[in-house]
């Protein structure tokens, strides 16, 4: 073959040659861009293939009552995770898992959910297991690929259901939460406060996480758990010392009675809350770790809704507790004294055009002067004495002593009393001449109709009287720092007001709960409850000439303010004396006469014939004697 | 003595990559995980023996028995692709492919590598059978059947990599046989205007530029007119042939261009190789070190991808002096095709070195994302038995073709 000569092949072989020396060249000028160029990048790739970071929960911090006793503290626990590399293979080991410890199909599901959220973490499976289960799932570690057993400081409330409203509970955080970044600072499965004060001071109490690293293979699977990598230690959250009396707060749990649903605050003149708890309550301690799906269920759909915080979001019309507003605007409006009678005497109702406005007393309570009306809880008294006064300044003096707005307790969620702007509130409601201003009025009077206030709201009003007749908003950890609330009353008018509630309690509507070495002073209410029985109301302070301690308490579908009394002054007592004082007395359940039962308007509407016929037989079956 | 004569050269570095292979195939079986390459390099040695068997038998041939038998081996080869398709199994990561020939449902041999080396014998055959080098595109139709049709055969399997390599034996023994360079352009130019076509604008420029070279040339009048119309006919069909390809063969190649677009399937292969080359640095992890490696990142870390194994544990200085050694080689190669007594075992040789050439150069440079990922071994670093067979053989080819031209006295010329 003529190609073959040794000139021209000679030359083919340098060619061959320059060739395989350039493909060579380029080849490793390609590895020495990757390799030394570029090997930071490709280091730190390298890295973050094989290192998972892991979240270490830092410990909340400490909540102290004020005499640093511990409301809520950390204890060492443990959480369990699992890595794993595919949903599959999660579900096998949650199978082999289950046979292990028990896990339910909702955890499982659960599980299974958090997994698809982040894949490449671990999984959250029990958030605080006991000793028994780790010991058992230690035992089993060769069965369970990516097991990752996490010493976890867990919250723990000594005092259980005791404090539950008051400091709340943890919880992880949700979607919904990042979403709308309600917790900043907080990532996936981060454990925040979801209520209470552990909700109010998330930001102090929660501190920062800390990573650790684990190594894991391709598949994901986990390799070793002390990975070489530096691990960055959890920030601790700062301790909040409250306001709170732990005492008083257990002593309040422990007396309050089984199965009734109600709340009770109790707070210093100057706004420091003391003790907050509502009933029925929940042991705070059972959402640490993630709450079991069965008892979250249940707290949610039981109808006494134990997760409800009564003292500040639930509404219940203020009813007698409410005449002491309507004496302070009309004494601060210079309309009536002490002393001052209204024209028409109680002869058990009150009536207004063709219809009876009745008093709680069918008997009537004669001619009463302001203090004899408070101590009587005379409701034909206050009718009268609310006309005088007007809508408009029942209204206005309403809005200016607050009762159109949160008490500003420092908690979430409080909700807002419901009380009008002005008069143009009920045209808006039920059109212009459509409602009848003397109606409203009557039943403004009297703490009924368009008005219903958080318990905490009224207490911050009573909290007033038993001060200088200002108040600054109640505060647990820190005060609001807003402008106090004035009843705009003088010295003199305070002490007439005190005067008139000490003699509630010595010889009024409260007697039955008189105690020789307290002098108590207080108010009680009975709201209208158009689903059941009416609830009572009690609000007091003692000792009555110098205030230490506001108290007001609710008890739904108690019938009447006199059952809640007992309670609150208990509460009082044991405050002011000590916890040697309520042995002595022990508290009385039974009901006790006179009631204070506010009573049911009649509707006389003339264009209704029917509406009339049936007040006509109301009136006759009540025997109201005109 | 006879052995005296034996390529000292040739053996000093074809025992060194073969040792070299050997030490990174046991590293790569060294992982914290179970992997498939945790013994493999025992098996490995196995097969090391078996290699040299079949070399020293390929060693003890004439080139003339082996030229005559050259027709029958071709042939056997094509009848083995052919059977393949139709009874072959699937292997690794390819496994919906029909490469492998499985006796009992054991797999005992890839036939496309026995194609290989049949292919090179039989085109040297040819070429060496001729009186002048291929000058047109008539003088190049043989050459192309030889070649096309194992070509096609293994495109059917399909496996693009040995597809390639038979690309490579077809322009190297074509190029060592003499022809033109820029006959051998003309005979590329399609498969430029193939992978210009995926824009107008790029082809556009393509084919008037081609035009131009045309006229500038002046080929064969009817060659001219075949070589353009054939552009242009690539230029056209390109779009609807990209769309008979596999999807996972566009995603290779559209992966080639940017693994980041489907980083967990298959731009996987490609991160990762190159994320555990890079974490190599100079020096490397160590040998066995690699933590990549021992967490099983790579992927076929023992078979495809082992050239990344030197690349973490043994850095660019592990990385230079493996692809050394095999520019060592070749340029050994192509001094002995250079030195052969006859163009038969010229061409023989160089066909050889195609052979090694493309493997080398398609899986490294895959391993560093300069070329795209085919299922491909390297020679000697691989764990692979046929594969590994074949190239001992063509080293015992190429040691005899070396110690007959040194006993015929053609020593340094």
């Amino acid at each position: 073959m003529s190609g073959f000569d040794s000139y021209r092949i000679n030359e083919r072989a340098r060619v061959a040659g320059w060739i395989v020396t350039g493909t060579f060249l380029i080849l490793l000028a390609a590895f020495f861009r990757t390799q030394v160029i570029q090997h930071e990048k490709f280091q730190l790739k390298a890295e973050t293939n094989r290192l998972r970071p892991i979240q270490l929960a830092p410990p909340r911090g400490t909540i102290f009552d004020r005499q640093g006793r511990v409301i809520a503290e950390n204890v060492p626990g443990y959480s369990v995770k699992l890595l794993a590399p595919s949903l599959d293979s999660l579900r096998a080991v949650l199978s082999r898992f289950a046979r292990i410890v028990p896990i339910d199909s909702a955890g499982t599901n659960e599980i299974l959910r958090r997994y698809r959220l982040a894949r490449y973490q671990p999984v959250m499976v029990f958030g605080d297991a006991p000793f028994e289960v780790i010991s058992k799932l230690e035992e089993h570690r060769a069965a369970l690929p990516g097991l990752v057993i996490q010493s976890e400081p867990k919250r723990l409330y000594p005092a259980g259901k005791a404090v539950a409203h008051l400091v709340g509970y943890v919880g992880e955080v949700t979607d919904a939460d990042l979403e709308n970044d309600r917790f900043p600072g907080a990532d996936l499965g981060s454990i925040v406060g979801k209520a209470g004060l552990e909700q109010a001071y998330d930001d102090t109490l929660r501190g920062s996480e800390g990573v650790r690293y684990i190594e894991v293979n391709a598949r994901g699977r986990l390799v070793r758990e002390g990975a070489s990598s530096a691990s960055l230690p959890p920030t601790p959250g700062k301790p909040i010392r409250t306001t709170i009396d732990l005492d008083l707060q257990r002593f309040v749990d422990s007396i309050w009675p089984a199965g009734v649903r109600g709340g009770l605050v109790a707070m210093t003149p100057g706004g420091e809350v003391l003790a907050l708890y509502s009933a029925p309550t929940y042991d705070p301690n059972a959402f640490v770790g993630g709450i079991a799906p069965a008892l979250w269920r249940e707290l949610n759909t039981d109808e006494a809704h134990p997760l409800l915080n009564r003292v500040m979001q639930t509404r219940y019309p203020p009813a007698s507790p409410f005449k002491l507003a309507i004496a302070a605007m009309a004494l601060k409006r210079g309309l009536i004294g002490f002393d001052t009678h209204m024209p028409v005497p109680c002869r058990g109702g009150l009536r207004m055009g063709n219809r009876v406005f009745r008093c709680w007393k069918k008997e009537g309570h004669g001619s009463l002067d302001l203090t004899g009306a408070v101590v009587a809880s005379c409701d034909v008294y206050f009718y009268q004495l609310g006309l005088r006064l007007g809508l408009q300044a029942i209204v206005e003096d309403g809005v200016l002593m607050g009762f159109r707005e949160r008490s500003g307790l420092d908690l979430k969620n409080e909700v807002s009393p419901i009380f009008p702007s002005s008069v143009a509130y009920f045209d808006k409601l039920y059109g212009p001449r459509r409602w009848s201003p003397a109606a409203t009025t009557l039943n403004f009077s009297i703490g009924q109709g368009e008005n219903t206030q958080t318990l905490i709201n009224m207490v911050h009003f009573y909290q007033a009287l038993a001060g200088s007749g200002e108040a600054v908003a109640p505060y647990l950890v820190r005060p609001g720092g807003g402008k106090p609330r004035s009843t705009g009353l003088n010295p003199e008018q305070i002490d007439g007001l005190r005067h008139a509630l000490i003699a509630v309690v010595e010889r009024g509507t409260a007697a039955a709960s008189r105690h020789a070495d307290l002098q108590v002073a207080g108010k009680t209410g009975t709201a209208q409850n158009s689903h059941g029985e009416d609830h009572g109301w009690f609000i007091g302070f003692a000792p009555a000439d110098q205030p230490k301690i506001v108290v007001g308490g609710i008890m739904e579908f108690a019938k009447h303010g006199t059952v809640v009394a007992p309670y609150v002054i208990a509460a009082l007592r044991r405050y002011v004396l000590g916890p040697d004082s309520t042995h002595q007395a022990p508290i009385k359940l039974k009901i006790i006469a006179p009631e204070d039962s506010a009573p049911r308007t009649l509707e006389l509407d003339p264009d209704s014939a029917a509406m009339q016929a049936k007040a006509e037989s109301l009136r006759a079956g009540a025997g109201i004697n005109q | 003595m006879r052995l005296a004569a034996v390529d000292r050269q040739l053996a000093g570095v074809s025992l060194a990559l073969m040792a070299y292979g050997l030490v990174v195939l046991y590293s790569a079986g060294q992982t914290d995980v179970p992997t498939q390459g945790a013994g493999v390099w025992q098996r490995q040695f196995v097969w090391f023996g078996v290699g040299l068997a079949a070399a020293w038998v390929v060693f003890n041939t004439s080139p003339r028995l082996l030229e005559w038998m050259t027709p029958a081996i071709y042939g056997f080869s094509l009848f083995l692709l052919g059977l393949v398709l139709v009874v072959g199994t699937g292997a690794g990561t390819a496994a919906s492919s029909h490469s492998w020939l499985a006796i009992g449902g054991h797999p005992i041999g890839q036939p496309s590598e026995l194609a290989k080396v049949a292919t090179v014998l039989m085109l040297a055959r040819y070429l060496s059978s001729r009186r002048e080098p291929p000058r047109s595109l008539r003088d190049l139709a043989v050459p192309g059947l030889i070649v096309g049709a194992p070509f096609l055969l293994v495109m059917k399997q399909p496996d693009l990599g040995s597809a390639i390599v038979f690309i490579g034996i077809f322009f190297a023994m074509l190029f060592w046989a003499g022809v033109r360079p820029r006959l051998l352009f003309l005979l590329a130019s399609p498969c430029v205007s193939l992978l210009l076509a995926f824009s107008n604008v790029t082809w556009g420029f393509w084919i008037v530029g081609f035009t131009l070279i045309l006229i500038a040339w002046r080929p064969y009048l009817w060659d001219g007119i075949a070589f353009w119309l054939v552009n242009v006919v690539m230029g056209v069909v390109a779009m609807p042939l990209w769309r008979r390809l596999a999807p996972y063969q566009q995603n290779r190649l559209l992966t080639f261009m940017n693994p980041e677009v489907d980083p967990r399937a298959a731009g996987y292969h490609a991160i990762q190789s190159r994320v555990a080359i890079g974490s190599g640095g100079w020096f490397g992890t160590g040998y066995t070190q690699g933590p990549q490696k021992r967490l099983a990142f790579l992927p076929e870390q023992h078979t495809d991808f082992v050239f990344s194994v030197v690349g973490e544990e043994l850095g660019f200085v592990g990385v230079t002096v493996a692809l050394g050694l095999f520019c060592a080689l070749f340029v050994i190669l192509i001094r002995i095709a250079r030195r052969a007594t006859d163009s038969f075992s010229s061409l023989t040789v160089f066909g050889i070195l195609g052979i090694f050439f493309s493997h080398v150069f398609e899986n490294v440079g895959m391993t560093v994302n300069i070329m795209p990922i085919t299922g491909i071994p390297l020679p000697f670093f691989s764990y692979g038995g046929s594969f590994f067979v074949i190239c001992s053989l063509c080293l015992g080819l190429a040691f005899r073709v070396a110690w007959d031209s040194r006993l015929a006295g053609y020593g340094d010329s």
